[in-house]
């Protein structure tokens, strides 16, 4: 199996934009080309993450529009849905067309279109994933959370403010990406005191709606550096997706994440790693909880125990562990489609020390995108070339 | 019964084909699962059903949505809620997740409600609601799936 190397990646601007689906995803993807010195007629393979462009604003077919858009015929194309995980599943999907031999240059583009609709509208798409008998409750995927947090704080008697934390962190690095949606910090009495969504998470527990696009360029790691110098292309060592109940209250326990534990155990196999060797996270904090119960689940801390990482500062970005350095989903933002590819955009910054401000000290880094409420995921570890 | 189907009708002692039942799926390795599935988590086949509306059942978590979808109450509490199935059934927790109803609802009608008062641990009963959210209001097909089904309201 070849080993698969990232040799090129782009993000676009994050947040309420007035391009359309179509000309978010030509953005990155021109960009992501223009960052590995290739063109789009010598891909192989193009592959659009997207979870919604049909509900969202009634254009299908977003690949084969990419891949005209781009040049990039007669280029293989695919559009992977996985919901909120479809940038991961995206990610897999490449790594896959690399490792099996299938392409010798894979681009994967991740976008949604998502803020002209609606707070409702866009609420209701989502949630669109769920199980009739979930669906006919008017569950949400806010909902999930605020069921799950609950259960949280009382099982692990962990403070409301922990919650509150982990978005005060990743706004606080979030003023450092200039792609993110906020570029602004919050304090915590503002976070606290901000409406209630889904009690006990208020206004700023939760990402926002956002338009966006991100890109990554893939090849075997043999001929990287025919593209790129050596020190700037990473390797993508482990990756592993896995799936968990589609009715979320069947799960055994409802605050662990079966498939962010099952994807990372084969994630971190493949990549002979354990745990503490990951330098940085990319987590997917679309709600504050996710950061605490992906935190345990990818075995960083002990069950009950990731709200004590957040207090003790582990993952502030000048912590032991950071994670979130982006901004996360909360700060940078959340096109469905896109973020999976965006998180990896990030730590592909990180290892190859492109972070800038956000930079950090990191070798190995770690991004999980979860689908739904853990009902997909893909975990993804990268390293530096060198 | 289909799978996405959650209520019926029964026929009680008086014959009365009307009663709303509460269906969950019975497998041939004694588990019990709401909704129903094609298999049970262990893969053996489906037995039979098993009707959950006149069982109580306990609280194991709550929330209480302000920001809902099109055709949902609001605000809409929701809850976690795990059915007591007696000291023959060894299986995994039954478990669903269902709209609070309030407990002033003395008729025993689901109503919607934004006052409700429930907490982690409270014993609850199934109460049936002919529309639990307007069908055809979000995105859903009305037709692909049914919107009865069953509240949960606290006991005294």
């Amino acid at each position: 199996m070849e080993r698969v190397a990232i040799i090129g990646a782009s993000m676009t601007q994050f947040g309420q934009r007035d391009a359309w689906v179509r000309e978010l995803l030509a953005e990155a993807g021109a960009a992501a080309l223009d960052d590995a010195g290739i063109d789009g007629d010598d891909l192989d393979h193009l592959y659009v993450s997207n979870m919604a462009s049909g509900e969202f604003e009634g254009q299908t077919g977003v690949p084969n529009a990419l891949a005209h858009d781009l040049a990039a015929t007669p280029a293989y194309t695919a559009r992977i849905d996985q919901t909120s995980s479809s940038g991961g599943a995206g990610v897999y999907a490449a790594w896959q067309s690399i490792a099996s031999g299938a392409s010798d240059l894979t681009m994967l583009v991740g976008g949604e279109k998502m803020t002209h609709r609606t707070t409702a509208e866009a609420t209701d798409v989502i949630a669109s994933l769920t199980h009739p008998v979930e669906y006919k409750h008017g569950v949400t995927l806010p909902s999930f959370a605020g069921l799950t947090a609950r259960l949280y704080l009382d099982e692990y008697d962990a403070p409301r403010e922990s919650l509150g934390k982990v978005a005060v962190k990743n706004h606080k690095n979030g003023v450092d990406n200039p792609h993110a949606q906020f570029q602004k910090e919050v304090d915590l009495d503002t976070v606290l005191d901000s409406p209630v969504v889904a009690d006990p998470l208020r206004l700023y527990d939760f990402c926002p709606i956002t338009d966006g696009s991100a890109a990554l360029v893939f090849c075997p790691e043999s001929v990287a550096a025919e593209y790129v110098p050596e020190d700037q292309y990473a390797v993508v060592s482990g990756i592993g997706g896995a799936t968990d109940t589609h009715v979320v209250h069947e799960r055994a326990d409802p605050t662990t994440m079966g498939g962010v534990a099952d994807s990372s155990d084969i994630a971190y196999e493949m990549a002979g790693i354990a745990p503490d060797d990951v330098d940085v996270a990319e987590l997917h904090d679309m709600f504050t909880i996710l950061e605490f119960l992906q935190s345990e689940d990818l075995g960083f801390f002990e069950k009950g125990e990731g709200w004590k990482a957040v207090e003790e500062g582990v993952t502030d970005r000048d912590g032991d562990l950071p994670i979130n350095t982006s901004g996360g989903l909360k700060s940078k933002g959340h096109p469905l489609g896109a973020s999976g590819v965006a998180q990896v955009y990030e730590i592909y910054q990180q290892v190859t020390g492109n972070a800038g401000p956000r930079q950090v000290d990191a070798d190995t880094g770690l991004a999980c995108n979860v689908g739904g409420f853990g009902n997909c995921v893909t975990t993804t570890v990268l390293e530096a070339s060198q | 019964m289909s799978d996405h189907e959650t209520t019926d009708t029964a026929t009680d002692d008086s014959g009365d084909s009307t009663r709303p039942t509460f269906e969950a799926a019975e497998y041939a390795d004694g588990t019990v699962t709401y909704p129903a599935h094609t298999v049970s988590p262990n893969g053996a086949e489906r037995v039979d059903t098993v009707d959950l509306s006149d069982r109580a059942a306990r609280v194991v978590t709550w929330t209480t949505s302000t920001a809902t979808p099109p055709g949902v109450r609001e605000p809409n509490t929701l809850a976690i809620v795990e059915f007591e199935m007696g000291d023959d059934y060894d299986g995994p927790p039954v478990r669903a997740l269902g709209q609070v109803a309030s407990r002033e609802d003395a008729h025993g009608d689901a109503v919607a409600d934004g006052d409700v008062d429930v907490a982690i641990g409270d014993r609850v009963e199934p109460v049936y609601a002919d529309d639990l959210r307007e069908p055809g209001a979000g995105i859903r097909e009305p037709e692909s799936q049914e919107w009865d089904g069953f509240r949960f309201r606290p006991l005294a």
